[in-house]
């Protein structure tokens, strides 16, 4: 059943092999291993999840009501502008790459550890301080502009706040582009001689192409960052309309990584959802080719779409119409990739543990992300909802339908790798039922408010929009409350969990092979591949099962 | 643990789920596209694939999501968005049809540790969901693209004599100060109205008829000047079915115009313009709001747009000019003032502290009305 041949199986005891983390203390310090780092990325950034959740649900009990009424309305656009930056820069990104990418690239590629593993302790060490530096902006008055920050407004409104998100976003793009740099040499150098790149895991794959995208994408925004931090502090003009800057050239560069970073936030959870679909539907990944070439066809496109958030900024007519079709093409290998998640469970059998259930939920609340992101693609209809609820919707529904339905998938799958204890199932299932329920409850509503005329980003709105405001804002506390099961938990099953063994799913990805929480070594030999990452069912396999049950 | 399923057993499997994955195809297919296929070969494929085409259709058709249309070009992106959401559903409905089907009835059967039957593709199917996906983005880009021409009231690519609408002009002097020149005649010339058709839309490309608004957003209110009649407004009056050409601009910082019974936005960006052409057709009054986050008092930028049968808009035209020769800035002051009032009540509250602290916090100092009115 394992993908490796193992000398001795006493090394499967985790009792005898010494692992990763034996020391709490190794978590605050500069360690240098992958699999310490991924923690540390995974624990840190859900912290800043919880704090960018607690600033949603301020937005949301502002918004039960029509008035403005719980926060003053410079206070709302903070807490709004604060939420976004922390949900991309510190939760959704810091997560899938930092943590799933650190803790499964190397196990994944039968590699020791990263290729810069200092290099991989500095990236993660430069987020906690950052995230700190946002929140204390509290203290000055943050940022109040939009996690978009468009100039003027930017350059006008809680200047030192503004001065602390452009520093915060510098220092978080640089982060990100040392992870990128250190996971693209790593996949691209580091595989064991007997994975050829057609024999690797397709999270590898989407982390390859999330990588390509980091590198590529990441220092345009800084340079944005740069002529903005200019304009506010040093009274240069390269955005100022006032001085003869332009404005819009702001937006070119922003969104020239910003789209981009919507495909860094989901592609890495497309590629877990490629490894834990199989795995608990016990059958091969249908059409691994495609998947994996459409995640570079996916990371290649989603560079050339940027301007369609600029399609009401009065950019040409010939742009708008190239922007369009770019996007809309991009539905082409996206919908590969749906239709062949759903061909890989049809006629599996399927193991409902809450993993599951949160993979296969992703697949479904993104299709609805998805069709509503073809229907934004096209110029006319994207006039009437831009800067709308149902972009709002929309974007929900991609990143948290998407990308963070995935986290808790990869969560629930490689909790028992990551600690060697199983997270609870029972409190699995209710923390998905409720995350699934209030999440639907909050997100789905809003695709009306946008068609009927409620633009976003406002304090106050038409009182005809009320009721439904009010059971989006019922919707946000039961998502808010979901968190409670599982991080009750996680915390619970760290220390006291059943022990999960090597490999509880009977997975076939090389991270499986070794025992859980992976020793220092993350190998004790080289592994050497004897089947592909997802041949179940193979006739060729089962004479290795049967010899593994024999040993 | 795992064993080896028995021979008799995978054939059973890997039949039945090729046979499920035909109806998949089968259904599909003729669902997205009323392609000229082959029947398919089963009567349940075929009953799935015209109930999801049937219930996609309804929807599209009666989906009611969308506000009164009040601009010709409302109705042609509403008809996008009911193609767009016929298809959406149609795949929508597939996609979770299946996933749920695999949910309930491809469950790991307790005490069954066997794999499932190893499919690991199907080339045919591959290139099936690639080329049919390809094909609906094609055509509705080319459809987009079409409505956009129509709806850009001729001023989209390659088209005539208002070729350069939508682009935005560098303004080399200090925003808003740059408007286009005023038609000759627009705007004051009478309406002949068709008798019998309530509706009859001008054609946009008779330009005599073309009425011209310059739009200045600032930090927090529109104001709407009237080159032809030197009339300046905070709520924009529009006669009904009267070809409307905005020249969209921003004194402060980003705004954006967007009527939703228009189904037209336009940002108005600082030392730039940007036009929007449209047609009223129907008579009302809409809320016409900030569509750009633009400070804190962003959610309270809204106004009103009433279009007006020709005869009333030509009574409020005279009403207002009489008023017309007092100076420039008084009226913007009162303008925006106006304006600061009428968006509290147009939000439905009554004038209470919060709404009159909101007025004062914004009264117009001197300097600034006075670089409003020579901007204007």
């Amino acid at each position: 059943m394992t993908q490796a041949e193992l000398s001795d199986p006493k090394q499967l005891d985790p009792v005898v092999v010494a692992s990763h983390g034996q020391n709490w203390r190794e978590y605050f310090s500069f360690s240098t291993d992958h699999k310490v780092i991924g923690i540390q990325y995974l624990v840190t950034s859900f912290v800043f999840y919880l704090i960018g959740g607690v600033l949603a649900e301020l937005v949301r009990t502002e918004l039960a009501t029509p008035q403005v009424d719980f926060v003053s309305r410079e206070t709302y656009n903070e807490l709004f502008t604060i939420h976004a930056t922390i949900m991309i820069f510190l939760w959704i990104i810091p997560t899938l790459t930092g943590g799933f990418g650190n803790f499964l690239v190397p196990l994944m590629i039968g590699a020791r550890d990263m290729a810069f593993p200092k290099l991989n302790a500095i990236a993660f060490w430069i987020i906690p301080p950052t995230g700190v530096l946002l929140m204390a902006s509290f203290f000055v008055g943050p940022a109040s502009a939009g996690w978009t920050s468009y100039p003027p407004l930017s350059l006008m409104v809680n200047k030192f706040g503004e001065a602390i998100w452009i520093a915060g976003v510098i220092l978080l793009g640089t982060s990100s582009i040392m992870a990128g740099l250190n996971f693209l040499v790593t996949i691209l150098r580091m595989r064991i001689p007997s994975m050829p790149l057609l024999k690797m895991p397709l999270f590898c794959w989407a982390m390859l192409a999330t990588s390509a995208l980091q590198l590529v994408a990441t220092p345009v925004l800084t340079g944005a960052m740069v002529l903005l931090g200019f304009d506010l502090l040093l009274g240069t003009a390269f955005f100022n309309p006032t001085g003869g800057g332009d404005p819009v050239v702001y937006q070119h560069m922003f969104w020239f990584y910003s789209h981009p970073a919507v495909y860094i936030m989901i592609l890495p959870a497309f590629g877990m959802i490629s490894e834990i679909l199989p795995t608990h539907a016990r059958k091969p990944i249908f059409g691994y080719q495609a998947i994996a070439y459409s995640s570079i066809a996916i990371s290649f496109l989603g560079l050339i779409v940027w301007a369609h958030h600029m399609f009401t900024s009065g950019t040409p007519d010939w742009l708008r119409m190239f922007f369009m079709i770019a996007t809309m093409v991009i539905a082409v290998p996206t919908g590969i990739k749906v239709f062949s998640w759903v061909a890989t469970i049809w006629g599996g059998k399927l193991r409902l543990c809450s993993a599951m259930l949160f993979a296969i939920a992703f697949v479904s609340m993104f299709v609805i992300g998805g069709l509503s992101g073809i229907m934004v693609a096209s110029v006319p209809f994207d006039i009437h909802v831009h800067d709308t609820y149902f972009i709002v919707a929309h974007l929900h529904y991609v990143l948290f339908g998407g990308s963070v339905f995935g986290i808790y998938a990869g969560l629930y799958h490689w909790f028992p790798k990551i600690t060697g204890r199983m997270l609870d199932e029972t409190w699995g299932k209710i923390h998905f039922a409720l995350t699934f329920f209030g999440f639907n409850l909050t997100f789905l509503p809003m695709h009306w408010l946008g068609l009927q005329g409620m633009n976003r980003r406002i304090a106050e709105y038409e009182p005809r929009f009320a009721a439904v405001n009010l059971v989006i804002t019922i919707g946000s506390y039961i998502l808010a409350v979901s968190t409670i099961p599982f991080l009750i938990n996680a915390i619970w099953s760290w220390s006291k969990g059943k022990v999960a063994g090597p490999n509880p799913w009977n997975s076939l990805t090389l991270e499986w092979t070794t025992p859980s929480p992976p020793p220092v070594e993350n190998f004790e030999v080289d592994p050497v591949l004897t089947h592909g990452p997802y041949d179940y069912g193979h006739p060729s396999r089962a004479e290795t099962n049967t010899m593994t049950l024999v040993s | 643990m795992l064993t080896t399923p028995t021979l008799t057993e995978a054939f059973r499997c890997h039949n039945k789920t090729r046979q499920q994955l035909e109806h998949v195809k089968k259904s599909f297919f003729s669902t997205v596209e009323a392609s000229p296929l082959k029947i398919p070969s089963t009567i349940t494929a075929l009953l799935i694939g015209v109930l999801v085409t049937l219930a996609s259709v309804w929807i599209g058709q009666h989906h009611g999501l969308m506000p009164i249309d009040a601009s010709v070009e409302a109705s042609k992106i509403d008809d996008i968005f009911s193609a767009m959401l016929a298809i959406s559903a149609g795949l929508f409905f597939l996609v979770q049809g299946a996933i749920l089907y695999s949910v309930f009835f491809f469950r790991k059967k307790a005490g069954d540790e066997t794999d499932a039957e190893p499919i690991e593709g199907n080339v045919p199917l591959e290139i099936l969901w690639t080329a049919i996906p390809t094909v609906i983005v094609m055509w509705l880009a080319i459809y987009s693209f079409d409505v956009y021409r129509a709806v850009d009231g001729g001023n989209a690519i390659g088209s005539n004599h208002m070729a350069h609408a939508h682009h935005h002009e560098q303004v080399a002097t200090m925003p808003g100060s740059a408007m286009a020149a005023p038609l000759p005649d627009s705007g004051s010339s009478p309406i002949q109205s068709t008798a019998g058709n309530p509706y009859p839309v001008q054609p946009a490309s008779d330009e005599d008829r073309v009425l011209t608004v310059n739009v200045n957003g600032l930090q927090y209110a529109w104001i709407f000047t009237y080159p032809d009649t030197g009339i300046v407004s905070g709520e924009l009056h529009l006669p009904l079915n009267q070809p409307v050409r905005l020249n969209i601009s921003a004194n402060d910082v980003i705004h954006a115009f967007w009527v939703p019974e228009f189904r037209l936005k336009q940002d108005a960006v600082p030392g730039q313009q940007t036009h929007l052409s449209f047609i009223p057709s129907k008579a009302g009054t809409y809320p016409l709001i900030c569509a750009e986050l633009c400070g804190a008092y962003h959610g309270g930028m809204r106004t009103r747009v009433l279009v007006q049968a020709p005869e009333e808009y030509q009574s409020w035209v005279k009403s207002q000019q009489t008023t017309a020769s007092v100076d420039p800035q008084t009226i913007v002051a009162a303008v925006h003032d106006e304006a600061m009032k009428s968006q509290v009540a147009a939000m439905g509250f009554a004038p209470n502290g919060s709404a009159m602290d909101h007025m004062q916090h914004h009264a117009l100092s001197e300097p600034e009305t006075v670089q409003i009115a020579q901007a204007l």
